[in-house]
């Protein structure tokens, strides 16, 4: 009898308990609600027309732009790369670097920090994504799509380097603004200036969304699939105050260790999917499998074939960022006399990001069966909203990828968030240098100006936390396409300077011209 | 041809010690002396991307901080005395660079400082002092 009192009593604290936060919590995702709504209703037009379909089809004609861009560079630079992936790795270990140039941006840094900007949440996040509304076979586009994106990233890193500003006091910047208005204007070709100004725009949009607001999306995600349910904009101000110390107090320490942790984590993210799919090796032949099959069948899929393609070069795109035109802006800075070195360098950070990290994910997901599958015909349930395939604790996103690494190794989840905490972080001091030389391509550099964005780039931190998943991923798609939109008109037009610059370069290192250094 | 003996210098009291005692040496030989400093750097490491848009520039400022506050007095110093001095600066290794330097300028010995630091010290985070007795490619005196 008296137990029963003392358990009642309990139980009514514990029901008071909780009942106090949440309704503390209900009043703040109201507030988060208010922005997520503002938010979609103010961008809705923009993803609209970016991810506007083919007339008659449900096929987007961004998708076919960059798979058509990537077929052009990929045919045009003769397969550049599998030609030169040798050649790439030993220019990245310094092989061609002249000692003299010791203390300089060497070849490997500037690729090192390109990738500290892709490699992050589209890989572990955008590939959960892509597979959970494609199915498997959305890996298989994703994989086809990173390797022939290499040649994007390849045209557009050698343009970087070619037409960047070498400044008299030293600093070295350049990317698509730069190539957009110099390379137009040395073919006398008119327009330029205009793609690069729509380019910085785009860029400007694009750090806010995909290098930022998508970033602190997930990691607030991540945080509360730890600790519980929380508001958003809590995330949002501290990462805010971070970024906020960073970008506009200068505090180097913390870029530093970050920097220095990223890579770690990577690293560690790897191996650890290596060990999972070796714990699973009976199911690696199955596996690829139900990729080949999902990506010609769509394995009943919604959308089916097609939805699995467009899943996987969305999510490929949105990853590795080739023809976006992002990372000529890190590689520029690279001490080489030969812009073609640093294209050639670029070529490896699709291969890293999307053949290798992305596919890891993806098949971590799919060996550990996260993807619900009906027994009898063996192919993928619908969820309940229909709009992808059910999965087992009907989450999406960074949520699926964590499950699946869960599901293995229990105590992963947490490691994975730090990670997903630490990538985002890294992804957005990255971008925040991207916005920031797009806005002073825009508005002039000066100190004033430089603190207007660095202030905007840290409020949209906030709203990225607090609104949902599905505006915010749509608005970060759009933006980051919508560069590759100008960036790739640009591209075409300036590809037989890389042309040329290629094949001098390969002349000259068949005939002995240029050198190994040791 | 003089003898040449090649000092690591990086302007700490150590390196000092090093430096008195080949100069003593240059002076008792006709020797002369190769002031080395070397700016310890990877081409491996992480940067972000201000830092590598400024990357040029800080390695300019960097070497004209070393040869005006680092190896500028030293040399000022020593054009009074009867030894004659060259000056290096380079990036990387320091005690890969510091064999590298000896071997180009053609000298006969390294010369380097050494903090007292721990053998428990030396044995985690490594000391310039015993990679160099590992690896340089002429006798190396260790200056306590």
């Amino acid at each position: 009898m008296n137990k029963n009192i003392f358990s009642a009593a309990l139980a009514a604290a514990g029901l008071a308990l909780v009942g106090a936060p949440a309704f503390a919590q209900q009043q703040a995702i109201s507030l988060d609600d208010k922005v997520n709504q503002i938010f979609a209703d103010s961008t809705g037009w923009f993803v609209g027309l970016i991810f506007s379909n083919f007339p008659g089809t449900s096929f987007p004609w961004i998708v076919m732009w960059l798979v058509v861009g990537a077929t052009v560079f990929t045919l045009y630079f003769g397969f550049v790369q599998f030609r030169a992936v040798g050649h790439a790795i030993s220019l990245v270990k310094g092989d061609y670097s002249d000692p003299d140039d010791a203390g300089e941006v060497s070849h490997f840094q500037a690729l090192a920090t390109a990738l500290s900007g892709t490699v992050g949440l589209g890989n572990i996040a955008g590939v959960a994504v892509a597979v959970s509304i494609g199915g498997p076979g959305a890996t298989f586009w994703m994989i086809l799509a990173g390797l022939m994106g290499m040649a994007s990233k390849f045209t557009e890193c050698t343009l970087g380097v070619k037409y960047r500003n070498e400044y008299p006091d030293g600093r070295v910047s350049g990317g698509p603004m730069y190539y957009l208005s110099k390379g137009f204007a040395e073919r006398g070709l008119p327009g330029g200036k205009i793609l690069a100004v729509l380019f910085s725009i785009f860029c400007i949009l694009g750090a806010l969304g995909g290098g930022n607001m998508f970033q602190a999306n997930q990691a607030h995600q991540q945080i509360t699939g730890v600790v519980g349910q929380y508001p958003g904009w809590i995330t949002g101000l501290v990462f805010a105050g971070l970024v906020f110390a960073v970008i506009v107090g200068g505090i180097k320490s913390i870029a530093r260790v970050t920097e220095k942790v990223v890579p770690f984590m990577g690293i560690l993210y790897v191996g650890t999917a290596l060990v999972i799919i070796a714990m699973n090796y009976h199911l690696i032949g199955w596996a690829f499998g139900q990729i080949f099959a999902g990506a010609f069948t769509g394995l009943g899929v919604a959308g089916g074939m097609v939805g699995a393609l467009i899943q996987g070069f969305k999510r490929a795109a949105f990853s590795n960022e080739a023809g976006v035109g992002s990372a000529a802006i890190a590689h520029s800075a690279v001490k080489t006399k030969e812009p073609i070195t640093e294209g050639l360098v670029s070529l490896l950070e699709p291969f890293i990001d999307t053949v290798v990290i992305c596919t890891m994910t993806a098949l971590v997901i799919i060996i550990t069966q996260q993807l619900v599958t009906d027994p009898q015909t063996g192919l993928y349930l619908l969820n309940e909203a229909g709009n992808g395939v059910k999965t087992v604790g009907g989450t999406s996103g960074v949520g699926l990828t964590s499950a699946a690494f869960g599901s293995a190794i229990g105590w992963f989840p947490y490691v994975l968030a730090l990670a997903v905490v630490l990538f985002a972080f890294s992804t957005m001091i990255t971008w925040s240098y991207y916005g920031l030389k797009a806005w002073t391509y825009l508005f002039g550099e000066g100190d004033t100006k430089e603190l207007v964005f660095k202030v905007i780039f840290c409020v949209f931190v906030v709203i990225g936390a607090a609104a949902q998943l599905g505006p915010v991923i749509d608005f970060s798609d759009a933006a980051i396409f919508a560069m590759a939109v100008v960036n790739i008109i640009g591209l075409y037009f300036l590809m037989p300077i890389v042309k040329r610059e290629l094949d001098s370069y390969m002349s000259r290192l068949r005939s002995g011209e240029i050198k190994k250094f040791i | 041809m003089s003898d040449k003996f090649v000092v690591g210098y990086d302007g700490s009291v150590a390196a000092r010690r090093a430096l008195e005692f080949a100069v003593a040496r240059a002076k008792a030989q006709g020797g002369a002396i190769v002031l080395a400093h070397v700016l310890e750097w990877s081409p491996y490491s992480f940067l972000t991307p201000s830092e590598l848009e400024e990357r040029h520039m800080r390695r300019r400022e960097e070497m004209e901080r070393a040869e005006e506050a680092v190896l500028g007095p030293v040399v000022a110093e020593l054009t009074d005395s009867s030894v004659s001095v060259e000056t290096v600066i380079r990036y990387g290794n320091i005690a890969e660079m510091l064999g590298k330097i000896a071997t180009e300028t053609g000298a006969v010995q390294i010369i380097v400082g050494r903090e007292g630091s721990s053998a428990l010290e030396a044995r985690i985070f490594g000391s310039v002092a015993g990679t160099l007795v590992q690896t340089a490619p002429v006798p190396c005196t260790i200056v306590p």
